[in-house]
């Protein structure tokens, strides 16, 4: 098997199905995306996926779907999507070892 | 930061939150608020549909203040409660204006100099900053009834002159309102974005702006995505109004009688308004003016209107060639031309500047709308990421006092901003103890030709002998184009900053004296530049013989004595005069008397006070500053 694009952690499948159940509409999965924004120049982005896109990198790990817009592949190769779960707040962070930089408020990175 | 599954496309942009922004026009005559949303901007209109507040603002005797068109109905009533073009006095200080005082519609407060001017509108008394933040609330207002959520962050524009007081003020204006200003935008520039000119190629383009009032006209230049403004230039009492004035003044011509009463005046203004306008799509018509009591119907046509508007506009046109020569650039050299005011939409004017320009300007977007509707296109690439990274230049240079009131410049005129430069300088004395840190902008050579910024001490300079302190002065210009000074005494790290947040600005007419100034006087300047400069160094020769001669006079002989004072006494003649020839030569004569005495100073091993003339001068060749 060709070896993962990109893989998520187990807190953080735990986490994406567990919302997906709870989600009113069905998904196909979730979809990682990379766009040019924020003060460091890109920004992740992640979204419910009505239905597979023809050009989506598929990856499959730990009974989750993720499908990689085509335009960010490249910027995530070999990132791992995780779940932090903290007092306050929750949310997924990405371990992009491509990442060069990211800007002061953690909301935009750049490679 | 953690994220989170959005829905598809409904991904929140990053620092975006709940604030819009929105891109505000702060008019003379008119303003105007406008949004853009994925790089298409609108401008922001009131139930009624109307897109201009008029810059007019009412404070009745009730307490209340009204703006726009409901202070114009106050107008009438109560004419002495309502101000209106309140931006000509934005950052201007009372010494400013006392020369137009007798010719200002309001009384002005008296104000200690150096102070903000104040208005005295019944029993208040408001400062030009709070006048403007009241059209800025409209503003805001407008905008946030038009988006139906608040709106706190804004691109205000100014005019490409505005000194550093008037935009300090205008961002204060806006403070005051409860808006953040994002940036402050040259109004030409602001019209050259609405027009996607920084997404062409390179080049240079002339801004034509008549408004309701002045008349303003500024050569850009783009390059690297950067704006400069090359050359600015205007008529602070020339707009659309004096074409109003015109057309009536042709009207109550052409019915003779008594001098027409006020009424009168203001229904054939009213009248001549309507013409100007109808004439802009229509060949002729007939308009009504009323003259004791009478009415008489006056045909006007478009070649008659022509004649009428003709030496005005010609006077913009005459301005036009002066800010092009004053740029150094023909016809030829410029990429396109743009309107900007609704002015501009009188036919002759447009043909004239077609043909002066001798190509056809840009005015498809509403010349009234332009400037806020680019404020808005840079508000959206500010706050959502986009590549169009907007730059502006300082518009004179910013400088140092040193020695002799001679002027360093640190930043010049026309450098891409936000910008930080950095130079050392040095002590004059022995022992010098604090110096003295006078920032100045203006192009002349000489501090008192230009124009004082601030003023401030670095104390606590470790006891050094001269020109052995170093201190480093930096200046850093903001993207607002505003200026702080920071002085840092390197050895002991004391540190001492300003922001320059100067009480009154600098009037349009005098910067552009002062930029016209240092072009006339360039080489006289040169001249006392360099006279003053032999002088500081004649004195400081002078200076640091005397510390030599305290010190170590027993070194000398009562002959060698004698020739030294001789060449000293010459010197000090010399510094007085106006020949730096001879003071040269006086320094020099001076050193050679010295030679000997310097050497056996340093014989006598006494370096630790590095004093002799000659050794004075490497050390401070090495320094490099003068301080």
């Amino acid at each position: 098997m060709m070896s993962q694009m990109m893989t998520i952690s187990d807190a953080a499948a735990e986490r994406v199905k567990l919302l997906m159940s709870k989600r009113d509409k069905p998904a196909a999965g979730i979809r990682i995306g990379v766009r040019t924004a924020g003060c460091s120049g890109l920004q992740y982005t992640i979204e419910y996926a009505e239905a597979r896109n023809e050009f989506d990198e598929i990856v499959e790990d730990k009974g989750v779907t993720i499908l990689v817009d085509p335009k960010a592949a490249m910027f995530l190769l070999g990132t791992e999507m995780d779940f932090v779960d903290e007092k306050m707040k929750s949310g997924f962070v990405f371990k992009n070892p491509n990442e060069k930089g990211k800007c002061g408020c953690g909301e935009s990175f750049h490679v | 930061m953690l994220l989170q599954i959005h829905e598809p496309g409904q991904t929140p942009m990053p620092h975006a939150g709940d604030n819009l922004a929105v891109g505000i026009d702060l008019g003379t005559t008119n303003s105007l608020v406008a949004i853009s949303r994925d790089g298409k901007p609108e401008v922001l209109r009131d139930p009624r549909g109307r897109s201009l507040i008029p810059s007019i603002i009412a404070y009745k005797t009730d307490g209340a203040v009204a703006v726009g068109d409901d202070a114009r109905l106050v107008l009438l009533d109560e004419p002495e409660r309502v101000i209106s073009s309140i931006k000509r006095l934005m950052g201007r200080g009372t010494d400013d204006v006392k020369r137009l005082a007798g010719s200002l519609p309001h009384e002005l407060a008296p104000g200690r100099s150096g102070e903000m001017v104040k208005l005295v509108i019944g029993d208040r008394v408001v400062s030009p900053v709070e006048v403007s933040a009241e059209i800025l609330r409209e503003l805001r207002h407008r905008g946030e009834g038009a988006l139906g959520q608040s709106v706190t962050r804004a691109v205000v524009t100014v005019p490409a002159y505005f000194d550093d007081a008037a935009r300090t003020a205008t961002k204060d204006a806006a403070r005051l309102a409860g808006l953040e200003v994002l940036r402050l935008v040259n109004e030409p520039t602001a019209a050259a974005l609405a027009y996607g000119l920084d997404k062409g190629a390179e080049g240079t383009f002339a801004v034509y702006d008549l408004g309701g009032g002045t008349f303003d006209v500024s050569i850009l230049r783009l390059e690297k995505g950067v704006f400069q403004v090359l050359a600015t230039g205007g008529d602070a009492a020339l707009g659309g109004d004096d074409f109003d004035h015109a057309i009536a003044e042709h009207f109550l011509a052409q019915s003779p009688g008594a001098a027409p009463s006020a009424a009168e005046v203001k229904r054939a203004l009213f009248s001549a308004r309507l013409a100007k306008e109808c004439l802009s799509t229509q060949d002729s018509g007939e308009w009504w003016i009323e003259r004791d009591g009478r009415r008489s119907a006056h045909p006007l046509d478009r070649a008659t209107l022509d004649r009428l508007l003709g030496p005005l506009v010609e006077r913009t046109i005459a301005i036009c060639g002066e800010v092009l020569h004053d740029a150094r650039l023909a016809v030829e050299d410029l990429a396109g031309v743009v309107l900007v005011g609704g002015s501009t939409r009188v036919p002759l004017v447009q043909r004239r500047v077609a043909e002066f320009f001798a190509r056809p300007p840009l005015s498809d977007i509403d010349p009234d709308e332009v400037v806020a509707l680019g404020a808005a296109l840079q508000a959206e690439a500010l706050t959502r990421g986009s590549d169009t990274l907007l730059l502006d230049v300082t518009p004179l240079s910013l400088g140092i006092e040193t020695l002799g009131g001679l002027v360093e410049k640190i930043i010049p005129r026309n450098t891409a901003i936000p910008v930080a430069k950095a130079q050392e300088f040095t002590t004059y004395q022995d022992g010098q103890d604090a110096m003295v840190v006078h920032v100045v902008q203006g192009e002349r050579e000489m501090v008192d030709q230009n124009r004082s910024l601030a003023r401030f001490t670095l104390a606590g300079i470790p006891p050094m002998t001269a020109g052995a302190a170093r201190v480093r002065v930096e200046f850093a210009v903001d993207a607002d184009g505003l200026l702080t000074v920071s002085a840092r005494e390197q050895t002991t790290g004391r540190e001492q900053r300003v922001e320059v947040r100067p009480t009154y600005g600098l009037p349009p007419e005098d910067m552009e004296r002062m930029l016209r100034e240092s072009m006339k006087h360039a080489r006289d300047d040169l001249a006392r530049r360099l006279l003053t400069e032999a002088r500081v160094e004649g004195e400081r020769a002078l200076l640091a013989l005397e510390g030599a001669l305290r010190k170590d006079s027993q070194l000398l002989s009562a002959p060698e004595r004698s020739t030294i004072e001789t060449a000293v006494a010459r010197l000090r003649r010399s510094v007085q005069g106006e020949d730096r020839d001879d003071i040269m030569q006086a320094i020099t004569a001076l050193d050679g008397a010295c030679q000997d005495f310097a050497q056996r100073r340093m014989d006598h091993g006494v370096a630790s006070a590095l004093k002799g003339l000659t050794i004075d001068r490497v050390e401070r060749d090495m320094a490099g500053g003068r301080g």
